[in-house]
């Protein structure tokens, strides 16, 4: 949606024109006019499905592709835009539209993954730009990306830093978080924020409560669930939870 | 009486998906719409009920280019709120992180975006095959921007240590060693592109515009200011919503900003510079004088010269910041939130951006506004083409197409901003 997944290919300065080089960039429309029919070897999509014309447009591509892959927590899990998905999509329009009947827009947010098959899913918000060209190059070479489905837990552990819910009590999702970013906040002594969405096997429920033990008040545990990856199903689930408790703090 | 109607099906080289609808007949120009299709993601209304807190992580996502002018905005809007005022050597770092992010976006804009038009290239990399020295330096300025938010802030897109009343982590003075030479490597190369920039082929075009932008006593502006322009508006950012407003058009998912009882007004580059030139650091004045522009410029295809004069300008402040910088003695400031309203304009690399917040006591935001640049620019885009295209008349489709996108792109509009904010089309009867 924004397109700041895509900008992270124009971000690797170092090898932006050695791809150029060695792929045809056949549709890249943020930085070239050109663009080339398919099939395409290899298709990288970001953004979400919030209109009926993205519903046909993913299809189309996903007939032009014979590999897909979806790039960024828009495209892996409905991005930040699905707080429709628990909202009255009228109201919103209303908030931002003083005319709402001009937008056509669909009441959900919901990742490529529910409307097409997809090849594979580069979780993050932003994604990282060296995971992204790891999966290129798997792609091109026909191998499975190398990108862990550890935790963020794992990643301040190969950075040796200091957890930061132990020694300073800060709270953090790096437990539930998928790694990917190189756990980048415990570093400026910053909780996780779970900016690359659910990590393959989240623990929810002890997360939940060991935030709520450092102070974390069960509005404030909603919030940082459903916020970039809100849709993403451990997220959603436990946060739907909450509201399901019917306890408001 | 002929009539062209020419329609791009989706503009490249700008930041989200939009359409340029064109209507001619015979000489004129009956009808220009700058559509922008990207669709709508409501940012406003999810920030409702969201804590203060959250608002620059949030808002960072309009934007991937930009993500360090919603932060800033936001964070200042806020801390207008709580009526704090964040100074000293963390405001520096403020500045100095707008200054890389004015490096990366414009270096992205002028090199990979907009010189392709003037050199008759489709892409950065087409260009590359025959001028791969000057991509090479392009590529290498944008990198030197983005080491600079990547350094303060964690990450280049969507960076993590910006919070309000400051910063997570604060960097010692001595971090910044590696940084400088890099820094100075790339105000040579942002020197080197005004020379460059300015021997493009440049339409003959000029136009009256009314400039807005910030302005402020000490600096060119970035963070903060009163907003100006060239027709005696002089207001403090508290004062936006009495002197602007938004309208909705049928044809286009981004609100047209217009100043109350004038109209269209352009913001960005040439506003700043225009409004601002004196506060340019006497390196940046020198460049441009050397490269034929005057202290004033009614050029919008000059923007590419004007942006590579600020990405020379963001160097230069960037080195004298870090030169007089020490560790300031905390990290961030404590906020305690009431029940307010507060109010911010910062200048994001294309131009103005307003944010407002309201908050309750506890700090939860009841109502956001959010007025991108681009789509402040979007009346005087659609009044350039207006005026610019009876001088292509005899021009094939083609060939006003991409012009047109040559004109619409003297803007860098950032579309995914403005819908909350182009393709071609044009229409000859």
């Amino acid at each position: 949606m924004s397109d700041g997944c895509q900008l992270s290919l124009l971000d690797c300065e170092d090898e932006l024109l050695t791809i150029a080089g060695e792929v045809e960039i056949a549709h890249f429309l943020e930085a070239s006019s050109m663009v080339v029919k398919g099939t395409y070897d290899l298709s990288l999509v970001e953004g979400s499905i919030t209109t009926p014309r993205d519903i046909e447009r993913i299809q189309q591509i996903r007939r032009a592709s014979k590999r897909l892959v979806t790039i960024g927590a828009c495209a892996t899990a409905g991005g930040i835009q699905a707080l429709r998905n628990f909202q009255d999509i009228d109201e919103y329009l209303s908030i931002v539209y003083a005319t709402p009947h001009y937008i056509s827009t669909l009441s959900t947010s919901t990742p490529i993954a529910q409307h097409v098959p997809v090849d594979f899913e580069l979780q993050g918000c932003p994604i990282n730009k060296q995971q992204l060209l790891e999966v290129i190059h798997a792609f091109l070479h026909q191998r499975k990306p190398d990108i862990p489905a550890y935790s963020v837990c794992v990643e301040c552990k190969l950075r040796g830093t200091v957890c930061v819910m132990v020694a300073h009590g800060t709270p953090c999702l790096g437990p539930i978080t998928h790694a990917g970013c190189g756990a980048i906040c415990p570093a400026y002594r910053r909780g996780c924020y779970g900016c690359f969405g659910p990590q393959e096997t989240p623990n929810m429920v002890s997360l939940s409560k060991h935030l709520s033990q450092l102070g974390v008040s069960q509005s404030g545990r909603r919030r940082v669930l459903q916020t970039f990856n809100a849709y993403a199903k451990p997220f959603r689930q436990e946060s739907m939870s909450y509201e399901n408790e019917n306890n408001q703090d | 009486m002929k009539t062209r109607t020419i329609k791009t099906k989706a503009l490249a080289r700008v930041e989200g998906e939009g359409k340029m609808y064109l209507k001619i007949s015979g000489a004129t120009v009956r009808d220009v719409k700058l559509k922008i299709i990207e669709p709508p993601r409501f940012f406003e209304a999810l920030l409702r009920g969201r804590a203060m807190s959250e608002a620059p992580d949030i808002t960072a996502r309009i934007c991937g280019i930009c993500p360090i002018a919603y932060q800033m905005s936001a964070v200042h809007a806020i801390e207008d709120a709580c009526g704090v005022t964040v100074d000293g050597q963390l405001r520096v770092l403020r500045r100095l992180l707008y200054c890389g992010e004015w490096i990366e976006s414009h270096a992205l804009h002028v090199y990979l975006l907009h010189a392709p038009d003037f050199l008759g290239y489709q892409s950065a990399w087409q260009m590359a095959q025959v001028y791969p020295d000057i991509v090479q330096r392009g590529l290498r300025i944008k990198k030197a921007g983005n080491a600079i938010i990547s350094f303060l802030g964690g990450r280049a897109i969507h960076p993590i240590n910006i919070r309000i009343g400051g910063f997570y982590t604060v960097p010692a003075p001595e971090a910044f060693d590696e940084l400088v030479e890099q820094l100075i490597a790339g105000r040579e190369a942002a020197r080197e592109t005004a020379h460059w920039a300015a021997s493009l082929p440049i339409p003959d075009y000029e136009q009256e515009y009314e400039f807005v932008a910030l302005s402020h006593p000490d600096e060119y502006p970035m963070n903060e200011g009163r907003l100006i322009s060239n027709k005696g508006l002089n207001i403090p950012v508290q004062e936006y919503d009495t002197y602007f407003a938004e309208e909705q058009v049928a044809y286009s998912n981004a609100l047209h900003s217009i100043i109350k009882g004038r109209g269209a007004y352009l913001t960005g580059p040439l506003a700043r510079y225009n409004l601002n030139f004196q506060q340019l650091s006497p390196l940046a004045q020198e460049t441009a004088h050397a490269v034929g522009l005057g202290n004033s410029c009614n050029n919008p295809f000059k923007s590419i010269i004007i942006r590579s004069i600020e990405i020379l300008y963001a160097f230069d402040e960037a080195l004298r910041l870090i030169g007089n910088y020490t560790k300031p003695e905390t990290a961030a400031l404590s906020l305690h939130p009431r029940a307010a309203t507060g109010y911010a304009c910062t200048e994001a690399p294309r131009g103005t951006l307003y944010h407002r917040y309201t908050l309750n006591n506890d700090g939860i935001i009841q109502d956001a506004k959010i007025v991108p640049p681009t789509s402040q620019n979007q009346k005087a885009i659609e009044q350039d083409l207006r005026s610019y295209v009876p001088q292509l008349l005899n021009m094939s489709d083609e060939e006003l197409t991409v012009r047109c996108e040559q004109a619409i792109r003297n803007y860098d509009p950032c579309i995914s901003c403005a819908t909350h904010f182009l393709k071609i089309e044009i229409e000859s009867e």
